[in-house]
């Protein structure tokens, strides 16, 4: 078997009193859509947030292409090729499409002027925002110069997810991308995400979307009270025994079904 | 203010056409604005539009009320003399409201190191070139300290300048003994401190350092936060904290460099104002907090952070400029300068509001 591009063994995450992860163990293989789907509070957003390094967890090791990892920050998960598309969405909306895509990342320019004045590349990073958001069929607003508040709710999560598919080589993070928007821009989302799998990376999707999970997903995770529960082949169950095993109604199969 | 240079047009064109291509996903819905709403938007992208007109207007409006006095070289230069001080620490705040900060010790931090300065060249026998130095430093070190008590321990803007100011005003009263350094004991031992007093001139107009300095600090800032990533980061902080804190922005560091550049920016006004004022008073500026904090308002830079342009701050400073010698030469009394300062200022607060409600 190949190596799994994220293994994570017995993960703790303690807030005080609420064990927001109780020794979940969590993977995503290559080239696949992993969903993640559970109950609101079992913890979906907290596993991946430890995944990569938004939050620290207490206990447990991550493995990346086989090699443990612990990460300080999203930084540094970043500078590895991991990126997340947060749940509500980390755009400033006041700065431009181009901007935001490049928060953090910025071009300079070269020469003199980018090295001891510090000067950015706008024309470079513009360009490179306009690419991207061709490539991904997302061309239709008006300027790359637009501040994002300006755009739709369906556009702006075309510009997140753009920016993550942009600088992602090992995996892309989406928590709840279709839970604000209408039957229209979910669609688009979803085109996306099997955009960006087809250019082989993976995705872990979380969702509460279940016919979404089931149209997209190679694989489904399933959490319920802080831990994976097990993970199944979408081929093999229905939305509704999934939705059995997420909320207890139904006992799980055992975990390596899938 | 934006710079719209060839590529960027070819790119607009381009996106032009591929709106034509592609229309049918996610795209936008047609509103037919209205006038109002066209207005609205206008000045949601160039927020520093209603502080240049207002400048403007009552430039236009002075002229005629008190004829050719006021429109005269020597009475503008006059003015950009009188806003050169408030000028600087206007700067220095609209760097901190950016991140959605605000900073009351502005004033004492410029006062104070103007005392270290002055200690240190006129009674230690220090070299001025150095105490200088030790007074720009000495700026950024109080800059520093507002912002570790931000960042690090966690508390607001508001209260950590508040208290800072009381502890920086204390310790000029003190540095100080609460007396002057007056300005023939300057001269004797020091000259140097009083080089932003020097003037030059322009076509009739005696044009001072310190209004040079105000200009240059301004350039200077404006290409820093808008040309440089470090800029971005600001813009993006004041706008949202969280949001910047996510997308990989070291959200605390940027801002602790933010309140020492300000910090730094103080100082250098410290410094300017000795030469503007010609010697060296731990009374003078006390209201330079609230000046600053009007001028900022008035240009259109956000309160609530991330939105307008630090030139703004300088039109605003200019337009307290304005209002207070135009109203002067017209013969109104000083309360009526403070009155209109007032509703200015809650005008331009009002339009900000306005601006924030734009509809996406
Ligand atoms: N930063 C935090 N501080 C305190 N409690 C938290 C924090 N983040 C998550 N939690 C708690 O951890 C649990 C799991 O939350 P979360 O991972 O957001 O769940 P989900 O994404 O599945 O809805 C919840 O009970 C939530 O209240
Ligand atoms: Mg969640």
């Amino acid at each position: 078997m190949t190596t799994p591009v994220v293994q994570a063994r017995g993960i703790v995450k303690r807030y005080g009193h609420v064990t927001a992860i109780d020794h979940s163990d969590f993977e995503l293989r290559p080239g696949e859509v992993l969903a993640v789907i559970g109950d609101n509070g079992a913890g979906k957003s907290s596993i991946v947030k430890a995944i990569c390094g938004a939050t620290i967890p207490d206990e447990g090791e991550i493995l990346i292409e086989g090699k443990p990892v612990k990460f300080n920050s999203p930084i540094e998960a970043r500078e590895m090729g991991i990126e997340i598309v947060y749940q509500n969405l980390a755009l400033s909306p006041a700065l431009s499409i181009a901007d935001n895509m490049f928060t953090g990342r910025e071009i300079r320019k070269e020469g003199w002027m980018g090295k001891y004045l510090r000067m950015l590349d706008k024309p470079a990073m513009e360009q490179f925002a306009r690419d991207k958001l061709t490539e991904l069929g997302l061309m239709t607003v008006q300027s790359i110069k637009q501040p994002v508040e300006t755009l739709s709710g369906g556009q702006r999560q075309g510009v997140a997810v753009a920016r993550a598919a942009a600088f992602a080589t090992k995996f892309i993070i989406m928590d709840e991308p279709t839970a604000a928007l209408g039957v229209k821009e979910s669609r688009k989302v979803l085109e996306l995400i099997q955009d960006v799998r087809a250019r082989g990376i993976p995705i872990i999707l979380i969702s509460h979307n279940m016919p979404h999970v089931f149209e997209v997903a190679d694989r489904i995770h399933i959490h319920r009270l802080g831990k994976r529960l097990c993970t199944i082949d979408p081929k093999d169950y229905t939305m509704s025994d999934a939705v059995a095993f997420m909320t207890g109604a139904k006992e799980p199969p055992a975990q390596d079904v899938a | 203010m934006s710079n719209t240079s060839t590529s960027a047009q070819k790119g607009q064109d381009f996106e032009k056409t591929l709106d034509q291509s592609d229309t049918k996903v996610a795209s936008f819905e047609v509103k037919h604005h209205t006038l109002l709403e066209r207005i609205q938007h206008l000045l949601h992208n160039n927020p520093t539009l209603v502080p240049v007109i207002v400048l403007i207007i009552s430039l236009i409006a002075f002229g005629l009320i008190a004829g050719g006095k006021f429109f005269s070289a020597f009475n503008l230069s006059l003015i950009l003399q009188q806003v050169s001080i408030i000028g600087i620490l206007a700067a220095a705040q609209s760097l901190i409201i950016l991140t959605a900060g605000i900073d009351l010790s502005v004033a004492a931090i410029m006062v104070l190191m103007s005392v270290v300065m002055g200690n240190l060249a006129v009674f230690s026998g220090v070299p001025s070139g150095i105490a200088i130095i030790i007074g720009l430093a000495g700026g950024v070190g109080a800059g520093v300290m507002n912002g570790w008590f931000i960042t690090k321990v966690k508390l607001p803007p508001f209260i950590t300048t508040l208290g800072t100011w009381s502890i920086f005003y204390a310790l000029l009263l003190w540095l100080s003994g609460a007396q002057s350094i007056r300005g023939q004991d300057i001269d004797a031992e020091a000259p140097f401190l009083k080089f932003f007093g020097a003037t030059f001139n322009l076509g009739g107009a005696r044009i001072t350092l310190s209004a040079l300095l105000m200009i240059v600090v301004f350039v200077v800032l404006w290409y820093m936060l808008n040309k440089t990533a470090w800029g971005r980061h600001v813009y993006a902080i004041g706008d949202d904290k969280e949001a910047a804190d996510m997308s990989g922005i070291r959200t605390d560091r940027t801002l602790l460099s933010v309140y020492g550049l300000a910090g730094f920016v103080c100082a250098l006004a410290g410094w300017a104002s000795i030469g503007r004022v010609g010697s060296i008073s731990p009374q003078s500026f006390y209201e330079g907090n609230l000046d600053s904090i009007t001028a900022v308002v008035i240009g259109g830079i956000s309160l609530f952070g991330g939105r307008g342009s630090i030139m703004g701050a300088l039109f605003g400073a200019l337009i307290v400029g304005v209002f207070r010698s135009g109203l002067r030469l017209s013969g109104v009394d000083v309360l009526w300068q403070v009155f209109a300062i007032g509703w200015l200022i809650i005008i331009a607060v009002a339009i900000d509001q306005w601006i924030r409600r734009v509809s996406a």
